[in-house]
């Protein structure tokens, strides 16, 4: 009697498994996976994965990982860990948050590097080399097959450099909350910043206006009203191209290059030019090496 | 030679330019040191040794060969960056005695006036040789130098050339200029150094010498990046001293118990006068074709009469300064052809061949041919991990070299080589 009974259940777990799992798998859509071939475009440029791959397993991966999820061997002496191109989340792109940046996007980061990171320029490398590791960080991730990459953001033409403008963009730096994380000179300790953590958890400190004149994706006042509208994706900074019109970004790039008091920029200059931006220049400046020789009291 | 990101890293004064990679930004603990040395199994062989044999002391020949398991010298390499755009490099080095000298010290400041074409480096350096002696893949006795880089001819049969010692190759005490483009596709350096080959202590004279080098990196379609350049050194050496100095030493005692004396003359150290010019010249090309590297060189060198004659321009020994009957100027042409086969980073096939001809002699009654060299090389090394902390290669290596003229007594020609594996590694 125990053993029919125990047939019966066999044949009953027999029979509904398969039609389970066949229900299970109508569920799911299919997982797309890294293509192995890709292409990018930068240009009159193409990139191929296959010369792309031969020069990141030389230069690259030691940091990347061989998978390309940042988990390389000199990952854990880094503390900003390097890109995991697997999440395919970039900081420097000419496209919205949240989408993939385009190919010269990338293409102009491995050209200049980060400041402040491990990620050194490889300027020294050909156009054609570039290209052609540009193609092959894309063989890491589902996205590069499942999406496109987002349409760039305009940048309209720069208007003119006037004091009104740098002021309204100190007004905006207050009421955007930018100081909270940069703080009111810039230098990156705003009472948030301590907080601030990136998308692998790691503890992230805001931008310091003060020590350089480049930001993490470019040097150019373009480069810093793309920020703004793009926000650097896998970081705590946002994009504010729902919140800031066009002109007001600008107005607000104008004020962050005064904030830059090392920097001899035509904004700076403007501004010292004024009784009143001389006198906080001056307040704020802090001569010579960041090693703190040749501070004057 | 340095892949192209390495050259620029090279010439940034060590630093990528992100202002996180130097020393001071790491954690204090983090001192930038590792040392190298390889334990070896070796095999020498020279056809012509000197030897006592029937014509008396040294007066024989043989064929010689010895091999065992040997060391390597030491090397201690630390360098870095002391703030932004100051460097330095310090090397102490060993034999396999352990004894110690400095094979590099130097200090650098970088992007001088915030361009990248002032950069000043003072101390004990490696010339600005794109092909690198010092980060050589080749480790045998034969082939662990340059031929090209140290070659002094024989003055005359069994007599080399011995007034002065002078290698491309080795590092030299001196103040260098160089500037690169921000890509560093262009590279421009002079130097100007001590004539006395990287000897610290002032130990010969009081004359100097000038580096200059020049290179362009241009691309060719898919092969990438090529560098052509060239490289001048101009100098002097002293042919006799100005002073001499004698000292005496008591080296025992007679039957009587009276002290013995010996009196030993040597030079005044840095009183070498007499100064005569030598000439170094290479256009030197480095050619990437896929997993290929090749680097081609040509040499023309030159050697003033009295240093290739050993002659003395004046002073004791030759008050009149007149040089021997038939000396003349050396001059002498090279070429390096060099190649690196790479499977993968973790396998290269080196090969390289090496040779110098004999364009004057110093006497005109040598033989043509005499001191011409030609020298070939084979090895492969496999590392079996990479790292960025540590590196480890097993490595074997072939390397002859055939010498005209330069058996020790009979003068006829003779052939060195060096069969060797070892383990190299660094920490």
């Amino acid at each position: 009697m125990l053993n029919i009974k125990k047939t019966c259940l066999n044949v009953a777990v027999a029979l509904i498994l398969p039609v389970a799992a066949m229900a299970q798998q109508a569920d799911q859509a299919p997982v797309a996976k890294p293509s192995p071939h890709m292409e990018s475009h930068i240009g009159n440029l193409t990139g191929h994965s296959g010369a792309g791959a031969a020069l990141y397993y030389r230069y690259c991966w030691g940091c990347h990982g061989a998978r390309g999820n940042g988990d390389g061997e000199n990952a854990p002496y880094l503390n900003i860990l390097p890109r995991n191109f697997v999440a395919a989340t970039f900081k420097c792109r000419s496209t919205p948050t949240g989408t993939l940046p385009l190919d010269s996007d990338l293409y102009n980061t491995i050209g200049r590097g980060f400041n402040f990171t491990n990620m050194p320029s490889w300027a020294a490398l050909t156009a054609q080399n570039r290209a052609d590791l540009v193609a092959f960080i894309k063989t890491f991730s589902a996205r590069w097959v499942t999406e496109k990459p987002g349409d760039p953001i305009q940048i309209p033409a720069e208007p003119k450099l006037t004091v009104e403008s740098i002021k309204h963009g100190g007004e905006l730096f207050q009421k955007l909350e930018c100081w909270k994380c940069h703080g009111q000179e810039g230098r990156g300790d705003g009472p948030s910043a301590s907080t601030l953590t990136d998308s692998n958890d790691q503890p992230i400190r805001p931008y310091n206006f003060t020590s350089d004149n480049r930001s993490k994706c470019g040097r150019t006042n373009a480069d810093l009203y793309r920020i703004f509208m793009t926000g650097l994706d896998g970081t705590p900074m946002p994009s504010f191209a729902d919140v800031v019109k066009p002109e007001d970004a600008w107005d607000l790039v104008h004020y962050l290059r005064t904030l830059q008091v090392n920097n001899k920029s035509p904004e700076l200059t403007l501004w010292e030019s004024t009784p009143e931006g001389k006198a906080i220049v001056a307040a704020k400046r802090v001569r010579n090496t960041n090693t703190g020789s040749g501070i004057t009291p | 030679m340095l892949s192209p990101f390495g050259q620029r890293f090279k010439d940034n004064g060590y630093q990528m330019g992100n202002d996180r990679d130097a020393p001071i930004f790491q954690q204090a603990a983090y001192w930038p040191v590792t040392f190298r040395i390889t334990p070896i199994w070796h095999r020498e062989s020279t056809s012509n040794a000197q030897v006592d044999g029937s014509n008396g002391p040294g007066g024989n020949e043989a064929k010689v060969t010895t091999q065992g398991f040997d060391l390597s010298g030491l090397d201690f390499h630390t360098g870095g960056t002391l703030a932004n755009n100051f460097s330095f490099y310090v090397l102490p080095s060993s034999d396999p005695f352990a004894s110690f000298h400095f094979e590099s010290v130097w200090a650098r400041m970088d992007n001088v006036f915030g361009t990248p074409w002032i950069n000043i480096k003072l101390g004990k350096f490696e010339l600005d040789n794109l092909l690198s002696e010092k980060r050589i893949l080749t480790l045998t006795n034969v082939a662990g130098t340059y031929e090209n880089y140290h070659f002094q001819p024989f003055s005359s049969p069994g007599v080399p050339e011995s007034s002065y010692h002078f290698g491309i190759g080795d590092n030299q005490l001196g103040l260098e200029w160089m500037g690169h483009s921000a890509d560093d596709r262009t590279r421009v350096s002079a130097a100007l150094l001590s004539d006395s080959d990287g000897q610290p202590g002032l130990p010969t004279n009081r004359g100097y010498g000038g580096f200059f080098a020049a290179s362009r990196a241009f691309e060719i379609g898919s092969l990438g990046l090529q560098r052509v350049g060239g490289f001048a050194y101009i100098g002097e050496a002293p042919t006799y001293y100005q002073y001499n100095l004698t000292t005496t030493s008591t080296v025992g005692t007679d039957i009587n118990g009276n002290p013995v004396t010996s009196a030993t003359t040597t030079p005044y150290a840095g009183t070498g006068i007499g100064n005569k010019g030598i000439q170094r010249y290479g256009l030197l090309g480095i050619w990437y074709i896929k997993n290929f590297d090749i680097t081609t060189i040509y040499f023309h060198s030159h050697d003033n009469a009295y240093l290739s004659t050993n002659t003395a321009a004046g002073g004791v020994s030759n008050p009149s300064g007149a040089l021997p009957t038939g000396a003349q100027a050396a001059s002498w042409n090279g070429a390096l052809f060099e190649s690196h086969y790479m499977f993968n980073p973790q396998i290269i096939l080196i090969n390289r061949y090496e040779l110098v001809r004999m364009s004057q002699q110093p006497f005109a009654s040598n033989p043509s041919n005499l001191s011409n060299a030609d020298v070939l090389t084979f090895g492969a090394r496999y590392y079996p991990f990479i790292s960025s902390r540590a590196g480890f290669a097993y490595h074997a290596e072939y390397s002859i070299i055939w010498q005209k003229g330069a058996s020790p007594v009979t003068f006829s020609n003779i052939a060195t080589s060096s069969l060797l594996f070892g383990f190299d590694f660094d920490f």
